[in-house]
Formats: C-alpha cells, structure tokens, sequence
C-alpha cells in the first residue's frame, strides 16, 4: 500500500512518458472546479477513517476489519490534498470525449438538473404508481428534459415500453414489477 | 488433449436449439446496444445482466458470451460510420475505418472488422481453451500472500502505468474502493460505511454501481454537452470484400490476433495497447502510402487485435478469477450474482459451465458473422435514432435494470448516485477503469490480506514468504520506477512511443519491464 503515496506527487507536475494531450493546453487559469472535488475526497477519506474507528476488533484475526478502511480513508485524504495542489499549479482535467459530446460548447447543466429530476420523481413514485406509469414518466420526461418536442409521441412510445417491459419481466422472468395504480388491470 | 475433449462436450451442451437461440439472442441484443451511440461493450454487459436474472448460469453465460462480443462488434460498427469512437479500443478502428467509409468503402471496412474479429475471436477463445486450465492446476497452489501480490500488481498496473494521470487514476481507485468497503465485514460482521442505512448492510450491487457509472454517468454527460448540429452518417450497403480486400486483409488479422490476445491476458488496460501497436505496425509494414487515406489493413489490424485481447480476458478471469477490464469485472459480478465463487477451483468445481461458456464464445463468434454481415444496413439506421429518444430509452433501461435486481426504489436512488459519480468522474477525466477493479478487487485483496498475515500471526513478513509474491513485488516495482526513471533521464522531450533505443542502463530497464509484463 506504500506505491500509492510514493508516485503520485511526481504525476501531476510532470507528465511524464504518457504525455496526455490537455495538460498541454494553451490556456492558462486554473480549474477551480477541482477544489470541491478534493474537499470531497478529503469528507469522504476522513469519514471512511472515523467509520472504521468505531469497529470493534475481533478474536483471532491480526489485520482486523479496520486496516483496509484506515489506509483507504487516510490515502483519499491525501489525494484530495494532492488534487488541490496539482489544481493549484495549473493541472486540469481531460474531460472525456465521446460520439454525441461536444466539448466546444459549454456545459448545459439545467438540462443535467432536469433529468435527476426526472430520476428523482421515478425514485419517489415506483412502488405508488407502478413501472408502468412510473416508466412511461420517466421516458417520456427525460426525453423532454433532453429537448425532445413530440411530447405526445414520448408518451405513447413510454407507455408501450414500460408495459412492454412489465409483461417482460412478469412473463418471461417471473419478476413482477411494482404494479401499483394498475394493480389488477394489468 | 483432454482439454479439447472438454470443449467439444461443451460445444454439444451449448448447442442445443434453446442455447443457439439464447446465443443468437445475445448477439443480436449485445450488437444493437453495442451500435447505440456512447455504449461500450462493459456498458452493454451491465444494461443486458437483468434480462438474464431469470435463467440458469449456463444459459445466462450463453447469452453473456453474444452480448460481450455483440457489443464488441457494435462498437466498431458505429466507429467506423461515426468517425467518433465510444471507448478507447475503437480509436484506432476509426481512424483507417472511417476514411475508408468516406471514400465509399464502408461495406468493405464492416466486412474485414466482422471477419477479423471472427478469426481473432475464435483462435483468441482456443488459446483460452487451451492456456487457461493449466493456469489454473498452478494456480490453486498459489497461497494468499502471492493472490494479494498479483491483485496489487493489476491495480497499479491499471492506474499508474496506464492512463495519463497517475493522480488522477489513485483518485479513481480509491473511490472504487471506498465503494467496495460498504457492507459486512465477513470475518466481524460488522457493518462498515451503512450510513445507518439497512439497505446497505448488504454489499453494493455491482449492476447498480456499473450502470450507474457507465450508463446513467454517460447520459447525464452527454446531456451536459449533447451536439446539437447531427453527426454525418455515411450509408453502408451489405457488406463484403473483393479478392484484393482478402489479401490484404489476412495477415493483419493474424498479427493483430498475436498482439492482442496477450494484452489482453494481463492486467495491462484491455485492448487500449494492442490495438495502438498493431495500428503502428500495420502501417510501418505497409507497401503502399494508402495509409491515412483509408487502408484496409488499417481496420482489420486493430480490430482482431481488439477481439483477441476481449478473448485473452478469459484467461486470468476463469483460472484466477482476477478480472482485467471493466467487463470482466462486470461478469465476475455475475457470476458471483449465481452463488458462484470465481477463482482457481472454478476450473475443476463448475467445469461444465467453464467449458460451455467457451464453447458458448465461439458460437456466438460464428453467429454475429452469420448475423450481421445482412443485418449491417439495418444496424446503421440505429444511428439515426434522435438523440433525445436514445437517452431517455438508455435512462429507462438504466432504471428498470437497478429497480428490477431487488425491486426496491432505493437502488434506483443508488443509481442515481453513482449515475452522478460518473457524471463527475468523466468531467475531472478520471478514469473509470481503476475505480471498477476496486470495487471488485477491494473486497477479495483484504481477504487474501487478512488469510496471509493470519497464518502468520499478524507478522508482516507474512506477505512476503512465498517466492512468486516477492517476484510479483519486484515486478510493481520495476513497472512503476522504470517509466519514472526513463522520463528523468531522458528529459521532458521524452516521446510518448516507448523508445527504441540501444544506449545505456535505462534503454535495458525498459525493455526488461515490458518483458516482464508480456511474460505474465
């Protein structure tokens, strides 16, 4: 467990054989985003520390269940400082590219926030209303979120894939999914 | 050759008129989400593993054996008619692929990826049959504290040597097992990180986290950054090859073959490598200067590379049960899912699965060439698919898949979690790879920890007193300093390429290290 600690201080300041291409920006500045990010590491480093801390040992087993917690805990804890120091020196992230992503354009994140939205409702409302209305929803919302106008059709076509899948999984699996409002009629 | 008689048996079992349609099924389901746009094959695996929560393990890993190499083939698919490659293996597919598209060779670029991928795939899976259950026989001596050396090796290997971030590959991997502590600890029953919350006395579900991560984190990010003026799609007609196009195409496949399927035997990234070197070598052997215009041996190189090194998986994921890519740890979940304990045994105690899962993989092999050679056109027309409907119906799996493992909302709520892990994982560049292998690794390392320094009595020297462990020790050493040492001495021009050189002790180091990992 000691490799982690030994190389990564080396790695942000100086890409070394691996070369990426982003650290080579033109672009000066420096990523400000990064720095929740390492807080983050840091919380949930220290909380993994405390949460191991209130173990208790048991008989006949010298490592103990809080070694593997204690290191991993500690070793977040020092990433997330490390990050900030990499961030402070100008190091950035190489967002990951893709075929339907343009990273020319800035982020849209109200689109982001719609569809957890729409994920939040699904959470909320499986076991009352059913996969089949919940589903549908879901389909239908998220295709909306995403800037899908034929909101009549989203329906329809989230209606036939969420009963479709009820059915599925109920006949072909044996899983029945939450039925709920339609319990019976399906 | 008792082996091959085991394969055979496992042909006989895997061929049944149910199992062929179980595999033609996988196929076709693992193919069609492969070719979606920002699916790979480890996503796929994942978004498919719930269809097969309600059959046997053999028929489940049928279906597994053509989702895997379905997805694969999709993947290249939509390479080669999008010019933008979903995940790293495609890249170097896309690059001769797609020009040759553009030059209206599309057909003939889908027909040498399809073959290719068939040779590379059936001779990769013979080499499987053929290497991994002696590996096995060895590997059932090896005791806990060489199992805990080799896993650490995979992990540095996957996150430091690989990867263009050392940092930001730790980060990745602490996360992932951060992840793969919550739950019981098996020797105290003691709950760790539940948060006080009952649902996660249980360990994590690996589908929730994978979809999570690699599904729902890749739409939420596409959606942050959704094109919205369309990608150019060039038409493809039924794909096929001249006598001109065989020729060219037969010795590419061989060497990608040879290069990929040891790649992608040791915990070395998948087929990220392979496919860059059989890419290089193709072009360095290259007559013509058709090369960047749109050569042949360009896709069928990379691409049988690609195939094999997916093969080559097999090898330390059945006689180790030690998973090197992320669809291999997708698999090994699934497998764990049936009651089934991966490792050396797995070969002897589940042998019949073991033998009809090859079998299975070569099946598949030959339907997705008998499959999708005709169904290419219609594959293409998935790309039209608006982008909207696309990702509210990959949400819509997404959320059946995690409802359906316990229905339970709370595990769409921890697909949400990870989905918007992911989200923050592809915006930082951290890398998805390393934080997967933690999760499943984390748990089986503090096993094999915790069994060493037991039978030592908590004396530390306990991990080092088998001679493979220290060997596997002085590997980790030399893969992590050689690439250190050769950029200090070298200077900040150092390229990228590993380099040629014939001068001094640094040129002997490197070498050596890459030896070493081949050697594996």
């Amino acid at each position: 467990m000691s490799t982690p600690t030994t190389t990564s201080p080396g790695a942000p300041g100086t890409p070394g054989g691996h070369a990426p291409a982003g650290d080579h920006r033109p672009e000066g500045g420096v990523d400000k985003a990064q720095y929740p990010l390492a807080a983050l590491l840091v919380v949930v480093g220290a909380y993994t520390f405390y949460d191991a801390s209130t173990l208790s040992v048991g008989f006949g087993d010298p490592v103990g269940p809080r070694v593997f917690p204690y290191v991993i805990g500690a070793v977040l804890v020092l990433l997330g400082v490390l990050l900030a120091i990499a961030t402070a020196r100008g190091s950035k992230a190489e967002p990951e590219g893709g075929e339907d992503v343009d990273l020319a354009q800035r982020a849209d994140w109200a689109t982001v926030a719609k569809l957890v939205g729409v994920l939040a409702f699904t959470i909320a409302t499986v076991d009352l209303l059913g996969w089949a209305v919940t589903g549908a929803v879901l389909f239908a919302g998220a295709a909306w979120a995403l800037g899908s106008r034929t909101l009549i059709r989203d329906v329809i076509a989230g209606l036939v894939l969420a009963i479709g899948s009820w059915y599925a999984f109920y006949v072909g699996l044996g899983i029945p999914l939450a039925p709920g409002i339609l319990d019976g009629i399906l | 050759m008792g082996d091959f008689d085991l394969l055979w048996g496992g042909l006989q079992q895997a061929a049944t008129p149910e199992n062929l349609l179980f595999a033609a099924v996988g196929v076709l389901l693992g193919t069609f989400v492969g070719v979606l746009p920002g699916i790979g094959p480890a996503m796929a695996v994942a978004l498919l593993l719930p269809v097969t929560f309600g059959l046997e393990p053999t028929q489940a890993f049928i279906m597994f054996a053509g989702i895997y190499y379905g997805g694969m083939y999709g993947g290249s698919t939509t390479s080669i008619l999008l010019n933008t490659p979903g995940e790293s293996a495609s890249v170097m597919t896309a690059l001769e692929g797609n020009k040759m598209a553009k030059r209206g060779r599309a057909a003939q670029a889908l027909a040498t990826a399809a073959v290719g991928s068939f040779v590379a795939g059936t001779i990769g899976t013979l080499l499987v049959a053929f290497f991994a259950p002696p590996l096995a026989d060895v590997a059932v001596q090896i005791g806990a504290p060489s199992y805990f050396a080799i896993m650490l090796l995979a992990l540095v290997m996957t996150t430091a040597v690989l990867g263009s971030s050392a940092l930001r590959g730790f980060i990745a991997l602490f996360l992932g097992l951060t992840i793969g502590l919550v739950g019981l600890d098996p020797n105290t029953a003691q709950a760790r990180l539940d948060l006080g919350l009952p649902q996660l006395i249980d360990p994590l579900d690996i589908v929730v986290v994978a979809v999570g991560i690699f599904a729902l984190g890749e739409a939420l990010w596409v959606a942050a950054h959704l094109r919205r003026s369309p990608l150019q799609i060039i038409p493809v007609g039924q794909p096929f090859m001249g006598k001109d196009d065989w020729r060219r195409s037969w010795k590419p496949w061989l060497r990608g073959t040879a290069l990929g399927f040891p790649f992608g035997a040791i915990p070395a990234g998948g087929a990220e490598i392979p496919t860059f070197l059989s890419y290089v070598s193709e072009r360095k052997l290259a007559k013509n200067d058709e090369f960047g215009k749109g050569a042949i041996e360009g896709v069928a190189g990379p691409e049988a590379a690609n195939n094999a090194s997916a093969a080559g998986m097999f090898v330390p994921m059945l006689a180790l049960g030690l998973p090197v890519t992320a669809t291999a740890s997708v698999m090994l979940a699934a497998l764990q899912g049936y009651g089934i304990q991966p490792g050396p045994q797995l070969m002897t105690d589940q042998a019949d699965l073991v033998w009809t899962l090859l079998a299975s993989l070569l099946i598949g092999n030959l339907l997705l060439l008998v499959l999708n050679l005709p169904l290419a056109p219609l594959w293409a027309k998935l790309l039209r698919i608006p982008r909207p409907q696309l990702y509210a119906g990959i949400l819509f799996f997404a959320c059946l898949g995690a409802y359906a493992t316990n229905l339970d909302p709370f595990d769409v709520g921890l697909l949400l979690v990870f989905g918007l892990l992911g989200l923050m994982m592809r915006r930082f560049g951290l890398p998805v790879l390393p934080l997967i292998l933690g999760v499943i690794l984390g748990p089986l390392m503090e096993g094999k920890l915790r069994e060493a320094l037991s039978i030592s009595g908590g004396d530390f020297s306990g991990l080092v007193s088998e001679p493979l462990a220290v060997v596997v020790y002085a590997i980790i050493a030399l893969a992590v300093l050689a690439p250190v040492v050769v950029s200090r001495v070298r200077g900040p021009q150092a390229p990228a390429v590993p380099a040629s050189a014939t001068d001094g002790a640094v040129a002997d180091a490197a070498p050596e290290s890459d030896d070493e990992k081949v050697g594996r």
